[in-house]
C-alpha cells in the first residue's frame, strides 16, 4: 500500500506555506522528514494525515483519494503519534492505548475484552506493561512516547505517522524510539517520521526528504541526499562530518 | 479508572441517600427517620402505613416534589459540568460557560416581564439557553481558528455578557414591586414554588440529555484528548462536539428553568467525582450525577431552614463554591504544564 502526495499546495487558512510537493511512502519503509523550523514539515505531516486539508493538489491512500475515507476508515490505515505531550485529566497508560481502539468500535461501544488484549499487547511490546495503571499525567516523557506508539499500533494501522518523536526525549530514550521505529518498518508499516536531528535520520530511516521554506530540496535514499553539502544548504548553517574508522559509520555535528 | 473506583461510587451513592433523608426530615415540621422509613417501605409493598395522615402528607406532598426537584437539578447541573469539563479539557468549565444560564436568565426575566405564568417561564427560560448556545456556536464556528474551543469560550463570554445587558434593561423597567423581587428571586435561585407539576418538564430533558452523554461515554473519553489526536484515533469530532453540547445544555436549560440560577455546582461536583473514581466518562458521569444531587439537597435543606426566611440557593453555593475555586485554582495551575 502507498500513501502519497501529489502536486500539493499545503497550509492553514489563507496562509500557504508549502508548494508542489509530491511525497510517496510505502509500507514497509521508513521515511524521514528533515528541514529548519517553520519549513512546514508538521503541515505537510498533518495534510497527510489527512487531518488539515491541502489547498491544492491530493493525497491518495491506496487506490482512492484520502479525502474520500471516513474518519474511522482512515484510522484503521493511518496512525498518528503527536510528540509528547501531557494530558488534562489523569486516564491511566491502558485507557490511554485503549483510545487507539476507538476505530474499531461503532460510535456508542466501550473496549471490548479483545480490545483489552490488544492493549496490552502494545503494552508490552514496547515494554511498559507494568506502567498499565498508572496515570498517563505522572510518567516520564520517554515512557509517554512509547505509550503513544503503543496506542499508534492499537490502531492496527498500515501506516505510523510521527511528529519529532524524540523532541523532547533524553539521549538513552532518543535511542529507545529510533530502534522502535526500525522495528515498525519490519513488521511491515510504513513509517514517516519528523526530526530536527539528520542522525536520527540515519539511524531509522530508508530515506529521508528535506523541506525548506515549503519546497523540497531533497529526496533520496539517506546515503544519497544526507551529505555535508546538502545539510548545509537545508539549514544554511555550517556541518561538521564526523566517521568513525572501525565501522565506517558517519554522523553529523552542527555549527 | 482502575479497580478501585467501586469505594467512591459507593461513597456517592451515600450522599445521595444521606441527603434524601436530610432533606426529607429536617425542616419547619420533624419528621422521625423510622416513620420516613416506614411511609417509603409502605409505599413500595403497597400496604398502609401506622404513621399519622399529617406526616405522610409533609413527606409525599409537601417535600416530595422539592426533594426530588432538588436531587434532579444537582444530578443535571453536575452531569452538564463533567460533559463540559471533558469537552473543553479543563477542569475549571461551568456549565453555564456557552450562555446557557445567561440565556435562560433573560429568557426567564422576559417572561416575568410579560407577566406570564410559571410554566411560560419555564419554558420562555428553557428556550433561551437553547438559543443562547446555538448562537454561541454559530459564531464559534463561523470563524475559521486552529483553536476552536478557545473561540468558542470567548463567544460564551462575549454573548453572556450581551445577555446580561439585556437582563439588565428588563430588570431596570421592570416594576419594582411586583416583578422585581420575582426577577430577583429567579436569578439568585430557588426551588421553594416547586410543585409535582414541575417535575415532568425536569425530568424529561434531564434525562435525555443525560442518556445521550452516558451513550457516548467512551467517545467523551477520547475527545478528552487534543482534537487533532482524537480525529487522528477516528473521531468526527465536529458532530460528536455539537451532540455533547446539545445534549450537555437540554440538561442545563431544564434545570435552570427549574429553579433559576444556581451557579457552582456543576464545577465542583464533576471536580470531587473525578477524584473519587478518575476521569472515565463511564463512571464519572453515574458519580457526578449521585454527588451533584446530594449536594444540593443538603443546601436546598439549608436554604430552608437555616433562618425564618428561604436563602436564595445561588449565594448558598457561592459561599461554599469561592473558596473550593480558589482552592481548586492553586492545585490545578500546579499540574498545568
Amino acid at each position: 500500500m502507498i500513501l502519497s502526495g501529489h502536486d500539493l499546495t499545503i497550509g492553514y487558512g489563507d496562509r500557504t506555506v508549502g508548494y508542489h510537493l509530491d511525497v510517496a511512502l510505502s509500507t514497509g519503509e521508513v521515511l524521514a522528514l528533515l528541514g529548519p523550523n517553520g519549513g512546514g514539515k508538521t503541515t505537510l505531516l498533518k495534510t497527510l494525515l489527512g487531518l488539515l486539508a491541502p489547498q491544492a493538489g491530493e493525497v491518495r491512500l491506496g487506490d482512492r483519494p484520502l479525502a474520500g475515507y471516513s474518519s474511522r476508515e482512515r484510522a484503521r490505515l493511518l496512525a498518528y503519534v503527536p510528540q509528547s505531550h501531557v494530558v488534562t485529566f489523569a486516564f491511566t497508560v491502558e485507557a490511554i492505548v485503549l483510545m487507539g481502539r476507538t476505530a474499531h468500535g461503532n460510535l456508542f461501544s466501550r473496549p471490548s475484552a479483545a480490545d483489552r488484549v490488544i492493549a496490552r499487547q502494545m503494552l508490552e511490546r514496547f515494554g511498559i506493561g507494568h506502567l498499565r495503571d498508572r496515570p498517563y499525567t505522572m510518567i516520564s516523557g520517554g515512557e509517554r512516547q512509547l505509550a503513544l506508539l503503543a496506542r499508534a499500533l492499537a490502531q492496527e494501522p498500515q501506516f505510523v505517522v510521527l511528529d519529532e518523536p524524540a523532541a523532547s526525549l533524553d539521549f538513552g530514550n532518543q535511542g529507545k524510539v529510533m530502534s522502535e521505529i526500525r522495528k515498525l518498518a519490519q513488521s511491515g508499516h510504513g513509517v514517516l517520521f519528523t526530526t530536527h536531528d539528520p542522525n536520527h535520520a540515519m539511524r531509522a530511516a530508508d530515506r529521508a526528504y528535506l523541506l525548506r521554506q515549503g519546497a523540497r530540496i531533497g529526496e533520496g535514499a539517506i546515503g544519497e541526499v544526507l551529505g555535508r553539502a546538502q545539510l548545509e544548504a537545508l539549514y544554511d548553517a555550517p556541518v561538521e562530518l564526523v566517521s568513525d574508522t572501525a565501522n565506517g559509520r558517519t554522523a553529523f555535528l552542527p555549527g | 479508572m482502575g479497580r478501585s473506583s467501586a469505594p467512591g461510587f459507593l461513597l456517592a451513592l451515600a450522599v445521595l441517600v444521606a441527603g434524601l433523608a436530610l432533606a426529607f426530615t429536617v425542616g419547619r415540621y420533624p419528621v422521625d427517620l423510622s416513620d420516613l422509613l416506614q411511609v417509603i417501605a409502605a409505599k413500595l409493598t403497597g400496604r398502609s402505613a401506622d404513621v399519622p395522615a399529617a406526616v405522610q402528607n409533609v413527606i409525599w406532598l409537601v417535600r416530595g416534589p422539592r426533594v426530588l426537584a432538588a436531587a434532579m437539578v444537582g444530578a443535571a447541573l453536575a452531569v452538564a459540568g463533567t460533559a463540559f469539563q471533558g469537552l473543553f479539557r479543563n477542569p475549571l468549565v461551568s456549565p453555564d460557560l456557552l450562555g446557557a444560564s445567561s440565556g435562560a436568565a433573560l429568557g426567564a426575566v422576559l417572561g416575568i416581564y410579560l407577566s406570564l405564568g410559571v410554566l411560560e417561564i419555564e419554558a420562555f427560560a428553557f428556550v433561551g439557553g437553547l438559543v443562547a448556545v446555538a448562537a454561541v456556536y454559530l459564531i464559534g464556528s463561523a470563524m475559521s481558528s486552529r483553536d476552536p474551543i478557545l473561540v468558542l469560550v470567548l463567544a460564551g463570554v462575549v454573548i453572556g455578557a450581551l445577555l446580561g445587558a439585556g437582563v439588565g434593561l428588563i430588570k431596570y423597567m421592570a416594576d419594582p414591586y411586583n416583578q422585581l423581587p420575582a426577577m430577583t428571586f429567579w436569578l439568585l435561585g430557588s426551588l421553594a414554588a416547586t410543585n409535582a407539576t414541575d417535575l415532568v418538564p425536569l425530568f424529561g430533558p434531564v434525562a435525555l440529555g443525560t442518556l445521550v452523554l452516558v451513550a457516548l461515554r467512551w467517545r467523551m473519553n477520547v475527545m478528552a484528548l487534543p482534537d487533532e489526536e482524537a480525529r487522528a484515533l477516528g473521531l468526527p469530532t465536529g458532530p460528536l462536539r455539537i451532540a455533547i453540547v446539545a445534549a450537555a445544555t437540554l440538561v442545563t436549560s431544564a434545570s435552570v428553568a427549574t429553579a433559576g440560577i444556581i451557579g457552582w455546582v456543576g464545577l465542583v461536583v464533576p471536580h470531587i467525582a473525578r477524584t473519587l473514581v478518575g476521569p472515565d466518562f463511564g463512571r464519572l458521569i453515574p458519580t457526578a450525577a449521585l454527588l451533584g444531587g446530594g449536594f444540593l439537597l443538603v443546601i436546598d435543606t439549608l436554604a430552608r431552614t437555616m433562618t425564618a426566611t428561604e436563602i436564595p440557593l445561588g449565594i448558598l453555593t457561592a459561599v461554599v463554591g469561592t473558596p473550593f475555586f480558589i482552592w481548586l485554582l492553586a492545585s490545578v495551575s500546579k499540574t498545568w504544564a
